[in-house]
């Protein structure tokens, strides 16, 4: 008797302790309301430093894209903090990992909003991050910074969004490869939001635009056997194949392309997710003539690049590459920067307002915020993979292309985002 | 009158005691944690819902489940779609305009209404766990055959969701909800009501799992763990009993979905997949199997854990993680409520009897 009651005691005593233990971590953080306030929060709890959030997933099957982006966000905050700060401020990044995992992005981002007062947060890699963080953003006023090409028909106005929409990437490609490779194209694309989106769009295009579309397949996140796939594009036999295939997919699929006998000179491929990083991974003998559409090169020419790629791989190797994301993460906190010294305040509203029109010499070459939208005018690149593994660019846009996320401009995408 | 009141906690007087003090501490909690640790300790309490349901087939059935994901996920996905058609107002929700459907599919359309769809999110996890319970123990598959087919079922429901993007919102779930019955989640009264309302439903789940343990029921349940075939010999008919446990198991489990996506404001496939599944067993592995409080503590503690090292390491934070699961399965092989037991049982070696401690806690 004696002993159940002190193992029930000492169950209470346990459980108090755990309750106890909870409430002093949450003490030692500064005690604050909540909603709405995050903003005036940010600029008076900053004193010496401005803290920002980097929030990227550093461990799960993301990590291998994403920690590059982190690093390239590291590296810009560490040269603005070299040249004196911001606001005459250092910054402080606070890092937090996503995981992988869309519940913990939301969960790390009220963290970083509600906790650390951050200024701001660069992070995110996939849509699905992206749409998990964008309530938390916009319920405390925070401000995201989003680093990577994604399908469009989103325009938060808590989120800046810094990679390319459908208009700067994917709409460009196709009519490029439709004046220049043939009309006949087949879709290939991971099973999951962003290609069905975008090869919705491309369905659309293609009817306005004279294509014709050959054949249309879906495989899981993560699929390895693409055998009965190439049998298929074998049997439609399209001039074109337009891959959103993400992630370890394109490693199998490129191979398997490959052992099947079919080059770049049988087929022309195009890919939306295959980057100088992805390359080293598949292996440049592999994806060498193939064709990406991004936004930047590690061998664009632009002084603002050769500078950034110097500093690149100086900080983290002469190994590593530089890529689109990771190019449009260092941008971010630039432009960030350039928004907070021209409002004076790192409150989130002025920042939005000061943001609008704000101009950047990027490695990419010149952005500019868009004022309706925040996203960012990019020039669009089409480009080759070399036997060395980096892109030799066969077009570009010339200017840079006002970003349309829900391609308004377009009159055959009429419909299509609403 | 506290007494009571206090009569309605089972057990010794001091016991009770305990427990009210405990009650009350709990009650308190708002006082000191920010909302957003508030707002992370009711998602620990949610999840131990789950726990509680997933140790009373587990710890006392015997059913080890590694599909606990898919009853989640259901009562997840029922309230997310209630609130997602209350986000999207006159309009469908907006992922099937992109997804290429112009009107709401039918099946929706009972999630307009919060009775219907808080009783589909218990009752729609109940009845597949029912189904799946009915013809398996019938059948007498067993042990891990049994935990296998949970791992298909697993695979089934995800993939159908993902593939169904139209209906399901495929890989991204369902988000972008912010206020229920127009209190806006991210308010502090609203995140307090909601704490005691996870606390309460905690409350009851642990009660009713104490009842149904306590029972005859729980005992022919806990006979047929230890030797089915003994209880067929003495008249009963174990796939009774265990189909019972399991449907309670998963309407828990749809339950804890549930408060899960008020808290956290997102539901996707990935939640209902094989890794948070074995998470779940983890829980109730690590807080002591068969030991109803100790699931409890199991998924507060672990998923606490979780949270309080990756922001302390956000870099290493899962081979710290790693580190503490290996020293908790060689340290302590029945969990956190073994090692409490074992702890008394030096202290007291004189004083209580080894029978005493053997015994599981309700």
């Amino acid at each position: 008797m004696r002993l159940r009651s002190l193992m029930t005691k000492g169950w209470a005593i346990s459980l108090v302790c755990m309750v106890l233990l909870s409430g002093c971590l949450s003490e030692k953080e500064p005690a604050t309301t909540t909603s709405g306030s995050n903003t005036q929060a940010a600029t008076e709890a900053s004193g010496e430093t401005i803290k920002v959030g980097i929030l990227h997933s550093l461990s799960g099957t993301m990590a291998i894209s994403e920690v590059s982006v982190k690093d390239a966000e590291l590296l810009a905050i560490e040269e603005i903090n070299a040249a004196g700060g911001v606001l005459g401020k250092q910054i402080e990044p606070i890092l937090e990992d996503g995981a992988s995992d869309w519940p913990t992005f939301a969960e790390k981002a009220g963290k970083l909003l509600q906790q650390n007062k951050v200024a701001a947060v660069f992070g995110g890699w996939t849509s699905a991050s992206r749409k998990a963080m964008l309530p938390v953003f916009e319920q405390n006023n925070g401000l995201l910074f989003y680093p990577v090409q994604y399908e469009g028909l989103e325009s938060s106005p808590n989120i800046f969004y810094t990679g390319a929409t459908t208009n700067q990437q994917i709409v460009p490609s196709v009519t490029w490869l439709l004046e220049n490779r043939g009309k006949k194209m087949f879709l290939l694309g991971s099973d999951y939001v962003f290609p069905r989106t975008a090869n919705k769009i491309i369905k659309a295009q293609l009817e306005a635009e004279g294509g014709q579309l050959v054949g249309e397949e879906y495989t899981p996140l993560g699929h390895t056997d693409y055998s009965t796939v190439i049998t298929k594009i074998k049997e439609a036999k399209p001039d074109i194949v337009y891959n959103t295939l993400n992630g370890d997919s394109n490693v199998a699929f490129f191979k398997q392309l490959k052992d099947a006998g079919i080059t770049s000179k049988d087929l022309t491929t195009l890919s939306v997710s295959v980057a100088e990083e992805e390359i080293r991974g598949i292996g440049a003998d592999i994806l060498e003539g193939h064709l990406a559409a991004w936004n930047y090169y590690q061998t664009t020419d632009t002084p603002e690049n050769k500078t950034f790629v110097e500093k690149y791989k100086a900080k983290y190797g002469s190994n590593r590459v530089t890529a689109d994301p990771i190019e449009a993460g260092y941008t971010a906190v630039y432009l960030w920067k350039a928004a907070v010294e021209k409002a004076g305040s790192t409150d989130v509203d002025k920042v939005k307002e000061a943001a609008k029109g704000i101009e950047f010499a990027a490695p990419e070459g010149k952005v500019t915020v868009d004022g309706d939208n925040q996203h960012i005018y990019k020039t669009v690149r089409i480009g080759e993979v070399g036997a060395d593994g980096q892109f030799k660019e066969l077009w570009n846009s010339g200017e840079p292309v006002k970003p349309d996320p829900y391609l308004k401009s377009y009159p055959w995408a009429a419909g299509l985002g609403e | 009158m506290i007494m009571n009141w206090m009569k309605l906690i089972p057990g010794s007087r001091t016991r009770r005691i305990v427990w009210a003090v405990l009650i009350l501490l709990l009650c308190m909690a708002p006082l000191f944690m920010t909302p957003f640790r508030l707002g992370l300790f009711t998602k620990f309490i949610a999840l131990a819902i789950l726990a509680v349901g997933l140790d009373l087939i587990w710890g006392y059935g015997g059913i080890l489940s590694l599909g606990h994901g898919v009853f989640f996920g259901l009562g997840a996905y029922a309230i997310a779609m209630y609130l997602k058609l209350e986000a999207s107002g006159s309009s469908i929700p907006d992922f099937m305009s992109w997804s290429g459907i112009n009107a709401l599919p039918f099946f929706w359309e009972p999630f307009r209404y919060f009775p219907v769809a808080f009783l589909l999110g218990i009752l729609i996890p109940a009845a597949l766990a029912l189904i799946l319970g009915y013809f398996t123990f019938r059948n007498r598959i067993v042990g891990v055959y049994f935990t296998i087919l949970t791992q298909a079922l697993v695979m089934i429901v995800v993939t159908l969701f993902v593939g169904k993007q139209e209906w399901t919102g495929g890989t991204n779930g369902l988000t972008g909800y912010r206020d229920i019955f127009g209190f806006a989640f991210q308010d502090s009264g609203t995140k307090i009501a909601l704490y005691f309302i996870t606390l309460a439903a905690l409350i009851i789940a642990y009660l009713l799992c104490r009842y149904i343990v306590n029972s005859r029921a729980g005992q022919v349940l806990e006979a047929s763990r230890d030797g089915e075939n003994r209880v067929r010999f003495l008249g009963y008919d174990p796939s009774r009993f265990k189909t019972f446990a399991f449907t309670v198991s998963g309407a828990l489990a749809g339950l804890s979905g549930m408060l899960f996506v008020l808290q956290v404001g997102i539901i996707s496939p990935s939640m209902m997949g094989i890794v948070p599944s074995i998470e779940m067993v983890l829980w109730v592995a690590l807080g002591g199997r068969g030991t109803l409080i100790g699931a409890i503590i199991g998924a507060v503690v672990l998923n606490a854990a979780k949270t309080g090292i990756s922001e302390a390491y956000p870099e290493g934070w899962l081979l710290v993680l790693g580190g503490l699961f290996v020293a908790v399965v060689v340290l302590m092989p029945s969990g956190l409520t073994g090692l409490w037991n074992r702890i008394v049982r030096i202290f007291y070696r004189q004083g209580g009897s080894e029978h005493a401690v053997i015994r599981k806690e309700g």
